[in-house]
């Protein structure tokens, strides 16, 4: 059996990364000629109906009162008392759910297993669970990849986002719910939730279907203005490289890379980036990228789909006029 | 608050990364060493607690003699004292790395907050951290970006979603950290004096082998786009205009 840790939205939907890990757990079971069945914090909800949509036939529901409110370490002790009970082959969990990525290290710890982050790819060994699979995983940011071999009864890995449809797949007929109650000792000293501030105004970097980020090429704080003002134009949120946080242009909650955001919008526009690659992999998720520098050779134009070759303060004020001449705006 | 870092020497990579010949790690004989972003701003942290609670700020790392250049940057960034766990078997696995720290935490004196990076800059593994608290039966958060020390207790912020979450964990407890946590300071002159001179102490360590052995690294395969250059300088801005509205963001 792969076990998959699902998390849900605000709303209390499945997320979009459990549907997209619950694919990638499909396309290992089906190597293992095994089922998927899920887990998650909490009341049933809707998730029986979005389970059965795809492919999922058992959920298993841990609940208890230290879980009304927990610290994801303290899921991850729930967690490991269910793989212990069920052992299956593989526990997945989605590397963009944060909470339920420091689940599995702290149940990995627990059960005594190795535990593979930012994987992209998991491959079985030909007789399955009795010798060591082959994980392909992330390393220096996503700048280099790593073939490595897991050994452990238990595979534990977090995946990467990206490669598989978040879509509805093969229908089960009837999803069986479980619910364990874990053992927890209320006297151990645990971290607990005691506040939750509200979401942030408007579109986050994460989320924003368009980013206009600016680097060296902007020149100065003043000079995000006109990013500012395209951004808006197009309904995106400004971004920023390293260069652009380490002169005290930016916040740090607008940088996109290695150490900032990773980001995935239908368009980025790289206003006077170069495109180290520390950067790159936070912005290579785009699904179109328009380049404007005055380096005709630099990384980022290489790989844009669409580039102009100028400086950022000529070629976005003449664009911000553009579009406001055919827009009417 | 006797606060300690848990650090890794890591190499200083550039545009271009080389490999070894064997493709097991990254090529360092032309390259520098340096500590993770993450892990900078998990010093300057532990400088500014054990200043406003008069504390400590320790450092730690697990590695060779040369390690000791990393423990020394700490210092000179506000550390005042530095341990190395000489585990030569640990090889930069998760599983042996938490082994031989939590062998080191029970024979150094008590530390009311151990802090990590939430991901090593090189490998990346994101586990250090949590499998020491484990080990140890300590509360701990990932992912923080506050810090706000209280009577027993620390309070630590991580985002979540598009909003914050704030976590109470009793003390001693531990942390993984991200940057953006605060603003590193550059080390001072007399801070870089203080960091020559500072013994270090060293810790021996046998933690068994971890379970994740690394076959071969490899460079992501090249992501080199058919560009079309739309124009130069602000005569591109139709051209422009044009591609945003078949993309559908200009209507």
């Amino acid at each position: 059996m792969v076990l998959a840790v699902i998390t849900r939205d605000g709303d209390g939907a499945l997320s979009v990364a459990s549907a997209e890990l619950l694919a990638a757990a499909r396309g290992l079971a089906d190597e293992l000629g095994d089922p998927v069945e899920a887990v998650a914090v909490g009341a049933a909800g809707d998730l029986p109906d979005d389970l059965a949509k795809r492919g999922v036939g058992r959920l298993h529901l841990l609940a208890h009162p230290l879980l009304d409110d927990p610290a994801p370490a303290v899921v991850g002790e729930a967690l490991a008392q269910l793989v212990a009970a069920r052992r299956p082959a593989a526990v997945l969990a989605a590397d963009a759910d944060a909470d339920a990525a420091e689940a599995m290290a702290w149940a990995a710890a627990e059960v005594g297993a190795p535990l593979a982050t930012a994987c992209t790819a998991i491959r079985p060994g030909p007789r399955g669970r009795d010798e060591p699979w082959v994980v392909t995983r992330e390393r220096s940011g996503g700048i280099l990849l790593e073939d490595a071999e897991l050994t452990a009864p238990v595979r534990f890995a977090t995946l990467r986002p990206g490669g598989h449809s978040t879509g509805e797949t093969a229908a089960a007929a009837e999803v069986t719910v479980e619910v364990l109650v874990p053992e927890l000792d209320a006297a151990v000293p645990r971290a607990r939730l005691v506040e939750r501030g509200g979401r942030a105004a408007g579109t986050t970097l994460a989320t924003a279907p368009v980013v206009v980020a600016g680097g060296r090429g902007v020149g100065s704080a003043e000079g995000y203005a006109v990013l500012e003002e395209l951004a808006g134009l197009l309904g995106g949120v400004v971004g920023c490289s390293r260069v652009a946080t380490n002169n005290g242009w930016r916040p740090h909650a607008d940088q996109v890379g290695l150490t900032g955001t990773r980001i995935s919008p239908d368009l980025y526009v790289a206003c006077g980036i170069s495109g180290a690659t520390q950067h790159w992999v936070g912005c290579m998720g785009a699904r179109a990228i328009l380049a404007v520098n005055t380096d005709p050779e630099a990384p980022m134009v290489t790989r844009a789909t669409w580039a102009v070759i100028g400086d950022v303060h000529e070629v976005l004020p003449a664009v911000v006029a553009e579009v406001r001449r055919r827009s009417g705006r | 608050m006797d606060v300690l870092v848990c650090v890794k020497r890591v190499p200083a990579v550039g545009a271009e990364i080389l490999l070894t010949p064997d493709a097991t790690a990254i090529d360092t004989r032309h390259l520098g060493f340096t500590l993770g972003p993450h892990e900078e701003c998990a010093v300057e942290e532990a400088a500014r607690l054990a200043a406003r609670t008069g504390g400590s700020a320790g450092v730690l790392t697990v590695g060779g003699p040369e390690t000791e250049e990393q423990l020394r940057y700490a210092v000179s960034m506000g550390a005042d004292h530095a341990v190395r766990v000489d585990a030569p078997g640990a090889d930069g696995d998760p599983e042996a790395v938490a082994a031989a720290i939590t062998d080191a935490l029970r024979a150094l004196p008590p530390y009311d907050l151990v802090l990590f990076g939430a991901a090593s800059a090189d490998a990346g593994h994101a586990q250090v951290g949590v499998r020491v608290a484990h080990a140890l039966r300590r509360p701990v958060v990932g992912g923080v970006k506050g810090i706000e020390p209280g009577d027993g207790s620390v309070s630590l912020r991580r985002e979540a979603g598009d909003g914050v979450a704030v976590y109470e964990a009793p003390l001693p407890a531990v942390a993984a950290v991200l940057e953006g946590l605060n603003l590193p300071r550059y080390p001072t002159i007399k801070g870089r004096l203080r960091a020559k001179k500072v013994p270090v102490r060293v810790l021996d360590a046998a933690p068994p082998a971890g379970n994740l052995r690394t076959r071969r690294l490899r460079h992501r395969p090249e992501a080199r786009a058919e560009t079309v250059v739309l124009g130069r300088g602000a005569a591109a801005a139709p051209a422009v205009v044009d591609v945003l509205v078949d993309a559908g963001v200009v209507r």
